[in-house]
C-alpha cells in the first residue's frame, strides 16, 4: 500500500500545450510544473466497495431506461494494471458516450443527430481480483466539434480510473480499430508517440463476441505503480 | 544488448472533454436514474471531527475567463492529518469528493472539514492542504495542484520550500473570507499562474 509512486513519464503523454486542439491554448499552463517525490496525499486514495455498484450499471444498453438503446451492440473488456504488470484489483471505472448516432445527453450538444430515448450514456464497474472489466454498450457514432471547419471525433468512449493512490488518476478514450478518423483527429494526435496513441485504440475481439448477439473489443489500461523499495516502511 | 526492463508504460490521458458531468456527474447534467447519487458527493458524513468549512472558487483560463465546463477532484486527510484507510482515521471522512463549476457562473464549491497536517516518509510535516485534479475540455492530461490556508504555519512544508519564486507560494493559498469561509481561485496560465504539480 505505501511506497512512492514511479515518476510520471511526461514525454507518453500528450502535450498540454497543442495549437490543433484549439481549446488547450488558453488552458494548458505556461509554467513549468512542479515535480518532487510524492507524498501521502498521492499514495492513498479513495476506495469504491462492490455495494455502490447496481446490478445495471455496467450495461449501457438498458441502465437508462430498462428499454435497450439503438445501435451496433458490443462488449467492452480489458484488464487494469500497473506499471510493473501487476493487476490492479477492485478499482473503480467509469465510462461515458454518446450515442450510435454521435449525440451526447448534455445540455451543450447541440448536434442535429437526435438523442436516443433509451440510452443515457453513463457506465461503470469495479475491477475484479485479477484486474478485469467488461460492460455492455452499444457502439458511439462519431460527430463534428467547432474545432477546424470541419472536425469530427472518431468513435470514441471516454473512460476514467482511479487506481488505488490520488496520484494514479487517469481519463482518457478508448477508439476503434480501423476508424479513419483518428489519423485525422486534433485531440487523439495531441498524443505525438505513435506507439502511445495506438495504445488507445481497441482491437476487435471475435473470440470474446458472441454470434447473434454482441461484438467485442478489448481495452487494457495501465495506470502508474510504486517504486520498489525496502526501505521506506514509515507510513 | 542489455536485458529488457520488464515493465509496462501507463496508459496516454486524453482530454475528459465538454461532457465529462454524464459519465462523472451524471445528476449535475440532468441524467437521473442511472445511479442513486453522483459520486463524491461530500468528502465528510455526519459527526465528522473538526472545523467545518467552506471553500469556493472559479478556474480562469489564459484570457481571464471563467471555465464553466471544468470537474475537480479533491482528496483530503481527516482534522487530524490521517487520511481513509489509515489507523484511527475518522470514519465520517470519506476524504474524497467531486464538484463541477457552475454552468453560468463558473463558480465551485466545496464543503467539508478543514484536514490536520499530515505525516510522510522521514518525519516530514505537511501543512494543511486539499489535493486537487482539474480535468476540462482543453485540459490533455489532468492538472494536480493544492488548496493550502493562508494563516497556517507553512514554515516546514516541503513543497511550499521547493517553489523557487516566494510570490508563487501565494497561488496556492486559500483567502479567508468570513467565519469558515474560503476563496481559492485557480489561473491555468498567465499573469497570477496556479503552482500546478507533478507528484
Amino acid at each position: 500500500m505505501s511506497g512512492a509512486l514511479r515518476p510520471r513519464r511526461r514525454e507518453i503523454h500528450p502535450r498540454p500545450y497543442d495549437p490543433a486542439y484549439k481549446t488547450s491554448v488558453t488552458r494548458a499552463p505556461a509554467l513549468p510544473l512542479l515535480s518532487m517525490e510524492s507524498t501521502p496525499s498521492e499514495e492513498t486514495g479513495p476506495r469504491f466497495g462492490h455495494s455502490l455498484i447496481g446490478p445495471r450499471d455496467a450495461d449501457l444498453i438498458h441502465n437508462f431506461t430498462g428499454n435497450p438503446a439503438i445501435g451496433e451492440r458490443i462488449r467492452v473488456h480489458g484488464r487494469v494494471l500497473d506499471e510493473a504488470g501487476r493487476p490492479v484489483p477492485e478499482t473503480l471505472l467509469e465510462v461515458w458516450q454518446a450515442n450510435a448516432g454521435g449525440r451526447y445527453r448534455h445540455v451543450k450538444d447541440g448536434y442535429t443527430a437526435p438523442l436516443d430515448p433509451n440510452f443515457g450514456g453513463c457506465g461503470r464497474c469495479l475491477t475484479d481480483g485479477e484486474g478485469r472489466y467488461e460492460f455492455m454498450t452499444v457502439k458511439p457514432g462519431a460527430y463534428p466539434w467547432p474545432n477546424g471547419p470541419n472536425d469530427w471525433r472518431p468513435a470514441h468512449i471516454h473512460v476514467s480510473v482511479f487506481g488505488h493512490a490520488f496520484g494514479q488518476r487517469l481519463i482518457t478514450q478508448m477508439y476503434f480499430e480501423g476508424d479513419p478518423l483518428i489519423a485525422r483527429c486534433p485531440i487523439a494526435q495531441t498524443v505525438r508517440d505513435r506507439a502511445q496513441l495506438d495504445r488507445l485504440v481497441a482491437p476487435l475481439d471475435m473470440g470474446e463476441s458472441r454470434g447473434m448477439d454482441y461484438l467485442a473489443y478489448k481495452f487494457d489500461i495501465v495506470l502508474r505503480g510504486r517504486r520498489r523499495s525496502v526501505f521506506e516502511g514509515e507510513m | 544488448m542489455v536485458q529488457p526492463l520488464d515493465t509496462l508504460t501507463e496508459t496516454a490521458s486524453q482530454t475528459a472533454g465538454p461532457y465529462v458531468h454524464i459519465g462523472c456527474l451524471p445528476s449535475f447534467t440532468g441524467i437521473e436514474g442511472v445511479y442513486p447519487e453522483d459520486l463524491g458527493r461530500s468528502p465528510i458524513a455526519e459527526g465528522a471531527a473538526g472545523e467545518r468549512i467552506t471553500i469556493r472558487g472559479h478556474i480562469y483560463d489564459a484570457t481571464g475567463w471563467a471555465l464553466r465546463d471544468a470537474m475537480i477532484e479533491s482528496w483530503q486527510a481527516d482534522a487530524a492529518g490521517r487520511y481513509p484507510g489509515q489507523a484511527g482515521a475518522d470514519p465520517a471522512v470519506t476524504g474524497f469528493a467531486r464538484f463541477a463549476c457552475d454552468g453560468e457562473s463558473g463558480e465551485w464549491r466545496l464543503d467539508t472539514v478543514k484536514p490536520g497536517p499530515v505525516r510522510g516518509r522521514g518525519g516530514q510535516v505537511w501543512a494543511p492542504h486539499i489535493a486537487l485534479w482539474i480535468v476540462a475540455r482543453g485540459i490533455n492530461i489532468g492538472l494536480q495542484t493544492r488548496i493550502y490556508f493562508a494563516g497556517d504555519d507553512h514554515a516546514s512544508d516541503p513543497l511550499l520550500a521547493r517553489i523557487e519564486q516566494r510570490p508563487r507560494v501565494e497561488t496556492l493559498m486559500a483567502r479567508p473570507e468570513g467565519e469558515g469561509a474560503w476563496r481559492f481561485d485557480i489561473r491555468l496560465r498567465g499573469e497570477g499562474e496556479t503552482v500546478f504539480l507533478d507528484l
